[in-house]
């Protein structure tokens, strides 16, 4: 499942009801990325999350249907804020269940370095010294690019959605 | 043939979308990005920086040499910093 909002979610209350009622789940991974400050640089006052919508959940449909079809997951879910937010407060979290756990582990990790290069999301920072526009890393292209190309089919410009 | 921007690219640009007819030599991203250069220096000053901007055709991203002229719409943008 997919979910893109502004509206401030719990990731406690997430956890508590997803793959809830499925007898063969034996395994649940999560991940939450959370507005840090960073230490010794300037304070962070607010993050504000900038997103093409329409592309971005088609392309978080597109990675979440690549985790499925490598691994056998039960269920899977990302949730990701949109707009402005404080320090402390969730900005994404990602959820996979399985039979085992190394396909939970392995799938919930591969769903957020996909994610931060692939998926039209946009930081911008205002700190107390100013704001900007927070730059692409290469370590998150290298998190993405060592669990290969894609496996599933390319949706072109026609293709499904 | 609708054109948007987001993140800095939106702001160095001025606006976030525009409706375009493009000119018959257009064919390529490649073309697309050289033609907007020549629509005044704040798309000139964009050019100078092109090889951080994305672009995506119809929603999914694609090189340079990919085909505009029967696009819907195309997005320009800086690499992609979510999570």
């Amino acid at each position: 499942m997919i979910r893109v909002q502004a509206e401030a979610f719990d990731p406690a209350l997430e956890l508590d009801t997803f793959a809830c009622g499925n007898d063969n789940v034996g395994a649940i991974a999560t991940f939450t990325g959370r507005v840090r400050v960073a230490p010794g640089e300037p304070r962070l006052i607010a993050l504000t999350l900038e997103h093409y919508p329409g592309m971005t959940e088609r392309l978080l449909g597109e990675i979440e249907a690549e985790a499925q079809a490598r691994w056998p997951l039960s269920a899977s879910l990302i949730i990701h804020r949109i707009g402005r937010m404080q320090p402390g407060e969730a900005i994404v979290m990602v959820a996979t269940a399985s039979a085992h756990r190394d396909a939970a582990f392995d799938a919930c990790r591969f769903l957020i370095d996909w994610l931060k290069t692939k998926a039209p999301f946009w930081k911008y920072e205002e700190t107390v010294a100013g704001a900007e526009w927070v730059a692409a890393k290469d370590s998150d292209d290298a998190a993405a690019a060592r669990w290969g190309k894609k496996i599933t089919a390319q949706t072109g410009p026609s293709g499904e959605d | 043939m609708k054109l948007r921007y987001f993140a800095w690219v939106r702001v160095q640009v001025g606006y976030a979308e525009e409706d375009l007819e493009l000119p018959l030599q257009v064919v390529t991203v490649r073309d697309l990005l050289a033609w907007l250069a020549t629509r005044g220096p704040k798309f000139d000053a964009l050019l100078t920086r092109s090889e951080t901007i994305r672009v995506a055709v119809d929603q999914a991203v694609v090189e340079r040499d990919h085909a505009v002229r029967d696009a819907v719409e195309v997005a320009l943008f800086p690499p992609m910093t979510g999570g």
